[in-house]
C-alpha cells in the first residue's frame, strides 16, 4: 500500500534539499534486493502470477465443459469482453447496472464514514472524561470478523422479528408498519449502513492519529485570532489532515469498491437486484453459473477500472495535497 | 518480465496437463486400502452427520478394511470445492452432490460413467426407483452418479388451526389450496392485521423459488428446454410462477415477512408455534422435532394437484446422489462403498437418521411406513418428475431461481409484477443461458 | 486548549451520543441473544432476555467443531502475523533505506495488488498449489501453510506501507552512528530499526492477524475439515432448516474476543503507529 510513493520528498527532490529526509544511497549494491526478495517471491507467486493466468482465463471459453480439462479451453479472444461490455444484452446490462449500484454505495459509504469519523475524531480530540472507553468502543465494529458483524445485522434487519422495526414502529413510532430492509430498495440502504458501520471506524482511527500529529499551539494561535471552533476546523484541522485523507479515502475506495462479504451475508447468497454489487455479480458468474472466462473478463474490467481511478486520484491529489 | 512469467505459467499448466492427461481415463487401483469421502451436510449439525455416517463406515471398514476419510461439507461449500477439484484433478474418490446438480457436473466430464457393467457391481439399475436414476445424468446418457437420499415436496398441515378454521382435510387441488389459506389466514389478536397465516413460504431462496416455480409450471404443461435449446417464457411457465406469487399478492394467504425467508427456519418455527397453517416442503424427517413438535400435531398430505386437466406433477425428485470421480486411485473400493451405501440395510440406516427417503425400491417396505414417507414414496413414484436433464441446469436454477425471488420480494412491497414483465424477463434469461451466460 | 462554544459543546456531545448508540445497539443484540434460549431469539424482539441461559455458549462447541476450528484459526493468523511482519520488515528497510532500480516499480506494484479481485484469482491460486503439491509434494492444498501463504501475501502490502512510512521517521543519525560501531546492515536493521518502530510493529501486526482471523472465501476454498478456521465455520451454524442464531451469536462473541481484545490493549501503539506510518 506504498500510496506515498507520490508524496514522499526524496522521490521528487533531491535528497540534499531536505535535511530530515533520508539521503537513499547510490552506490550500487545488492543489499537492498536480498532485503526485498521474500516479499517480491511471495508477491510474484501469490499474487501476480495467479492474477496474470485469471486475465488469461478472461480470453477463454471455460464453463462446465471446459473445467476438467481448462488446459484444452478454447480461446475466444476478446469475446468474453465482447459480451461482458455489451450493454444492450442481458449479461451486459446487468454488470452495468451492478457496476453503478457499487458506485453510488462506495460514494455513500465512503462519505458517511468519513464524515462519522471525523466528527468523532474531533469530538473526542480534547475530550477529557470518557476519551479511552469510547475510543476503544468505536473501534470494536472494525476489529469483529466480517461474517459476526454481518450475521448480527442480517438478524437486526429482519421484518418481523428485527430490532429495527422494533424501535422504529413499536418504541418510537416512526413507521405505522413493519418496513422490509433486507429486500427491494431498502435493501441498498440496509447494505450501506452495516458497510458504514463495519468501516467508520477505520476512517476514526486513522483520522484520530491524523489529528494527534497537529500541534495544539495552532489552535491556540487560531482562539487568539477569534476563530470559532468550525472556523478552526477549517482553516487548522482539515488542511492539515489533508494527507491522511489522501490515503484514507484511497483505502476506503478500494475495500468498498470490491466489498463482498456484506452482501453475501447479509442476504443468505441471493443479493436483491436493487443491492446486488459487481463482485457479488462475478461470484455468481463464477462459482454459481460457473462461466469462469466470462466472470474473469468482468473482473479485468473491474480491475482496469480500479487502476485507472487510482492512478487518477493519484495524480490529482499530489499536487492538492502539496499546495496545502 | 509479465510475458516471461506468463511463459513459465503456461508450461507449468501444460506439464500439470500432460500428467492429469494419463489420469483422467477413468480410474486406478493404485492405492486399494484408503478412501477419500466428501459427504454432504444432511443434517442440523455438522457433528449429528458425523455420528450419523462414521458408524457406518466403519462398519464397512470392518468388512473389507478399506479406511474411509470422512469428510462433511456444508452445502455452502460443496460446490465450490467440487467445482475447484474438479478443475485441479485433486479430490475425493467420492463425492454427494445435490442431485440436481448432477447434470451440470455430468458436463465437466470428471465424474466416472456408471454403465451396465458397473451398475452390474452395485446390483444393477433395476434396484432403484425409476425417477431417482433420471437424476443421474442428462437426458439420453450414461448415468455419473447413484442416487443415495431422496426427497420430494409434500404438503404438511397444524392439525389445530385446520380443527379451529373448519378445514376437515388437506386440500387435494390448488383452488382448494387457496381457499382454505383464505380460512386459515386471520387475526388473532384483534389489532386488525392477521398474525396466523394460510401459507408458509422461504422467499429469498433462490434454490426454493426455482423449485417451485419448476413445479407449477410444469404441472402446466411446460417445458424449459425444447431440444436442449432453452425456452422459458411459455404461457404455462408466466402462469406457473403468477400462481406463486399469488399466494402473496393476490390472494393474500402468505405472510408477507416470508419474501425475506433465506432459510426455512422461521416458517417452521412459526409453524410449530401455530402461526401458520400449511408448509409446502420437501420430506422433513425428522426436522420439526428440533422445533419440539411432536408428529399427532401435524399431518402430511400429498402437493395439490391442478384442476382440471394439466401434467399431474407434484413435486420434481431432490435430494443426494452419490458419485466417483475419474481420477480416484481407488476405483475398486469406491465401487464397494457405493454398493454397501446403496444396500438395502444402509439405505434404512441413512435414509431413516436423515429423514429422506430411500430411492432403492427393497429399502422402503418395512422402515418407511409412516404417514409421510408414505405420501412421499407415492409421489416420487406417480407424481414426481427430475428438474431439466441439460447441462445448463445450474445457470436455469440460479437465474431463473433469482428472478423468482425478486418478484416475490415486489410482491411482498404490494407490487405483484404483471403476466406481460415476467414473460419478457423469461424471454430476456433464456437469451442469457443459450447464450452461455 | 481550545475554547468551548455552546454550539461546539452541543455537537459533540450529539456526536458522541448518536455514533455511542450506533455502534452499541448491534453489540448490545449481539450479547442479549447469545444468552436467550431459541425459540425466544425467533419470536418477537425484545431487548433483554427473558430467561437469561448459557446453554449457547456450551451448545456451540458441539453444533460446529469450533474449537478445532478456533485452534486453526490460531495457528493461521499467528503463523501470517509473524512471517508477514518478518517480511515487511526487510522489504521496508529495503525501500526506506537504500535507492535502487526498481524501487517505484516494486512500490506501485505492491499497491496494484490492492486492485485485484479476488474472485479473480482464487482458482488460478488453487490450481497453482495444486501444481506445486504434485511436483514437491508439499501438500499445501487443504493445509494451514496454503492458507497461511495466501494471507501472507494479502497483509503484505499495507504492512510494507505501513512500515515503510515509520522507518523514514527514524532518524538516520542512528544508523550512522550505529555503522560507526560497525554494524552491518541486518545488525543495524535488528538492533536499531525494529526497536525503534514497536508501535507501527505492533499496528501491522494486528492488522495481518485480523486479516487471516476473518477472511471467509480463499478460506472455504483452500482448506478442509481438518484446517477449516472459524471465520469459515461461523457459517455452519446456519442450514437449510435451522439457524441456531444465539449460537451464531454465541460464537461470534467468542471467536471475536481475541481480536477485539488484542485490538483494544495495543491501540494506543496503534494509534502511534499510524500517525507516523499514515501522517509523515
Amino acid at each position: 500500500m506504498s500510496i506515498r510513493t507520490d508524496v514522499k520528498p526524496e522521490t521528487r527532490r533531491p535528497p540534499t534539499v531536505s535535511a530530515t529526509a533520508p539521503a537513499p544511497r547510490r552506490r550500487r549494491t545488492w543489499t537492498p534486493y536480498l532485503f526485498l526478495l521474500p516479499a517480491l517471491a511471495l508477491e510474484l507467486v501469490v499474487h501476480f502470477g495467479p492474477m496474470l493466468a485469471g486475465l488469461v482465463m478472461s480470453l477463454l471459453k471455460l464453463t462446465q465443459y471446459q473445467l476438467a480439462r481448462w488446459w484444452e479451453a478454447p480461446w475466444t479472444g476478446f469475446g468474453n469482453f465482447e459480451v461482458v461490455l455489451d450493454v444492450d444484452q442481458p449479461v451486459g446490462a446487468s454488470l452495468l447496472s451492478s457496476f453503478l449500484i457499487t458506485l453510488a454505495f462506495t460514494v455513500i459509504v465512503i462519505a458517511a464514514s468519513w464524515v462519522m469519523g471525523t466528527a468523532a475524531a474531533v469530538s473526542l480530540q480534547n475530550a477529557r472524561v470518557g476519551r479511552g472507553v469510547l475510543r476503544t468502543l468505536f473501534l470494536v465494529p472494525y476489529a469483529l470478523p466480517a461474517f459476526a458483524a454481518v450475521i448480527t445485522w442480517r438478524f437486526l434487519f429482519q421484518r418481523d422479528n428485527g430490532m429495527v422495526n422494533h424501535v422504529l414502529v413499536d418504541q418510537l413510532g416512526v413507521l405505522d408498519e413493519n418496513a422490509f430492509f433486507l429486500l427491494g430498495s431498502n435493501a441498498f440502504w440496509a447494505q450501506c449502513v452495516v458497510a458504514v458501520w463495519r468501516l467508520w471506524p477505520f476512517a476514526f482511527l486513522m483520522l484520530m492519529a491524523g489529528l494527534q500529529s497537529i500541534p495544539g499551539e495552532l489552535y491556540e494561535a487560531g482562539t487568539l485570532d477569534g476563530a470559532g471552533p468550525w472556523r478552526q476546523f477549517r482553516e487548522i484541522t482539515l488542511p492539515l489532515l489533508a494527507p491522511v485523507n489522501q490515503v484514507l479515502v484511497l483505502v476506503m475506495f478500494l475495500w468498498t469498491f470490491k466489498e463482498f462479504e456484506t452482501p453475501f451475508v447479509l442476504f443468505g447468497g441471493s443479493a436483491p437486484e436493487q443491492a446486488r454489487l459487481i463482485n457479488v455479480e462475478i461470484y455468481q458468474n463464477s462459482f454459481v453459473t460457473w462461466n469462469f472466462g466470462l466472470g474473469a473478463a468482468m473482473s479485468a474490467v473491474l480491475l482496469l477500472f480500479l487502476l485507472l481511478v487510482t492512478g487518477v486520484y493519484l495524480l490529482a491529489t499530489r499536487r492538492k495535497v502539496h499546495e496545502a | 518480465m509479465g510475458a516471461r512469467l506468463l511463459a513459465v505459467i503456461v508450461a507449468a499448466a501444460s506439464a500439470a496437463a500432460a500428467l492429469t492427461g494419463c489420469q483422467a481415463g477413468g480410474g486406478d487401483n493404485a492405492n486399494p486400502k484408503v478412501l477419500t469421502y466428501w459427504a454432504s451436510q444432511q443434517s442440523p449439525s455438522l457433528d449429528r452427520d458425523k455420528q450419523i455416517l462414521e458408524p457406518e463406515l466403519r462398519r464397512f471398514t470392518e468388512r473389507t478394511g478399506i479406511k474411509v476419510e470422512l469428510e462433511v461439507i456444508p452445502f455452502t461449500d460443496l460446490l465450490k470445492r467440487i467445482l475447484t477439484a474438479t478443475t485441479s484433478g485433486k479430490g475425493p474418490d467420492l463425492v454427494n452432490l445435490g442431485n440436481t446438480w448432477t447434470p451440470s457436473l455430468q458436463a465437466t466430464g470428471a465424474l466416472l460413467e456408471w454403465d451396465g457393467a458397473m451398475m452390474a457391481k452395485i446390483g444393477g439399475a433395476d434396484r432403484f426407483e425409476k425417477v431417482a436414476l433420471k437424476t443421474t445424468s442428462a437426458e439420453g446418457t450414461t448415468p455419473v452418479a447413484v442416487p443415495l437420499y431422496t426427497k420430494v415436496f409434500q404438503l404438511y398441515y397444524n392439525k389445530k388451526l385446520f380443527s379451529e378454521a373448519g378445514v376437515s382435510r388437506p386440500p387435494a387441488t390448488w383452488a382448494e389450496l387457496v381457499d382454505a389459506g383464505k380460512q386459515l389466514t386471520r387475526d388473532t389478536t384483534g389489532d386488525g392485521k392477521p398474525d396466523q397465516w394460510g401459507l408458509g413460504l422461504r422467499g429469498q431462496a433462490y434454490t426454493t423459488a426455482l423449485h417451485y416455480a419448476y413445479i407449477l409450471g410444469s404441472a402446466r404443461g411446460a417445458r424449459y428446454f425444447t431440444g436442449g435449446k432453452p425456452a422459458f417464457d411459455s404461457a404455462e411457465a408466466v402462469s406457473g410462477i403468477e400462481q406463486y406469487l399469488s399466494w402473496m399478492g393476490k390472494d393474500r394467504i402468505v405472510n408477507p415477512s416470508d419474501a425475506e425467508n433465506a432459510d426455512w427456519a422461521d416458517v417452521y418455527e412459526a409453524f410449530s408455534k401455530d402461526r401458520v397453517a400449511m408448509m409446502l416442503v420437501q420430506t422433513l424427517g425428522q426436522t420439526l422435532k428440533d422445533y419440539g413438535l411432536s408428529e399427532d400435531r401435524y399431518g402430511v398430505a400429498p402437493v395439490p394437484a391442478v384442476t382440471p386437466g394439466g401434467k399431474d406433477v407434484a413435486s420434481f425428485l431432490g435430494g443426494t446422489n452419490v458419485a466417483i470421480f475419474k481420477n480416484t486411485d481407488n476405483l475398486d473400493g469406491a465401487t464397494e462403498l457405493v454398493r454397501f451405501l446403496t444396500s438395502v440395510g444402509e439405505q434404512t440406516v441413512l435414509n431413516t437418521a436423515y429423514g429422506t427417503i430411500p430411492p432403492v425400491k427393497d429399502a422402503g417396505d418395512a422402515a418407511f411406513q409412516t404417514d409421510e414417507a408414505k405420501v412421499a414414496r407415492q409421489t416420487m413414484a406417480d407424481r414426481a418428475i427430475p428438474l431439466p436433464r441439460v447441462a445448463q441446469e445450474a445457470q436455469f436454477e440460479t437465474l431463473l431461481g433469482n428472478a423468482v425471488t425478486s418478484w416475490l420480494a415486489a410482491t411482498a412491497t404490494g407490487k405483484q409484477p404483471s403476466a406481460e414483465q415476467i414473460r419478457s424477463e423469461l424471454a430476456s434469461l433464456s437469451q442469457r443461458v443459450a447464450s452461455g451466460g | 486548549m481550545r475554547h468551548e462554544t455552546s454550539g461546539y459543546r452541543i455537537f459533540r456531545w450529539s456526536t458522541l451520543t448518536v455514533l455511542t448508540i450506533f455502534v452499541c445497539a448491534p453489540l448490545f443484540v449481539m450479547a442479549s441473544t447469545a444468552v436467550k434460549p431459541l425459540n425466544q431469539v425467533q419470536s418477537d424482539f425484545t431487548w433483554l432476555p427473558a430467561e437469561p441461559t448459557l446453554a449457547p455458549f456450551v451448545d456451540m462447541w458441539s453444533t460446529v467443531p469450533l474449537a478445532q476450528y478456533f485452534a486453526n484459526s490460531i495457528i493461521v493468523a499467528g503463523a501470517t502475523t509473524v512471517a508477514s511482519v518478518t517480511v515487511a520488515i526487510l522489504a521496508a528497510y529495503a525501500i526506506s533505506r537504500w535507492r535502487f532500480r526498481g524501487r517505484e516499480a516494486f512500490r506501485l506494484a505492491v499497491l496494484s495488488t490492492q486492485m485485484f479481485p479476488g474472485i479473480l484469482f482464487l482458482l488460478p491460486l488453487f490450481l497453482l498449489f495444486v501444481l506445486v503439491d504434485r511436483y514437491t509434494g508439499l501438500g499445501l492444498v487443504g493445509s494451514r501453510t496454503g492458507l497461511t501463504i495466501t494471507y501472507l501475501t494479502f497483509s503484505l502490502p499495507f504492512a510494507i506501507w505501513m512500515l515503510v512510512g515509520y522507518f523514514q521517521t527514524i532518524p538516520r543519525e542512528l544508523d550512522e552512528a550505529a555503522k560507526i560501531d560497525g554494524a552491518g546492515p541486518l545488525r543495524l536493521l535488528v538492533g536499531i530499526l525494529v526497536p525503534a518502530a514497536r508501535p507501527a510493529i505492533v499496528a501491522v501486526s494486528i492488522f495481518s492477524f485480523m486479516v487471516a482471523w476473518g477472511e471467509v472465501l480463499f478460506a472455504s476454498v483452500l482448506t478442509d475439515e481438518r484446517t477449516r478456521t472459524v471465520a469459515v465455520g461461523l457459517q455452519a451454524y446456519a442450514s437449510e432448516s435451522n439457524v441456531y442464531w444465539n449460537q451464531v451469536m454465541a460464537a461470534s462473541l467468542v471467536v471475536s474476543a481475541p481480536v477485539v481484545v488484542a485490538f483494544l490493549l495495543l491501540q494506543r501503539h496503534i494509534a502511534s503507529g499510524m500517525t507516523a506510518g499514515a501522517v509523515k
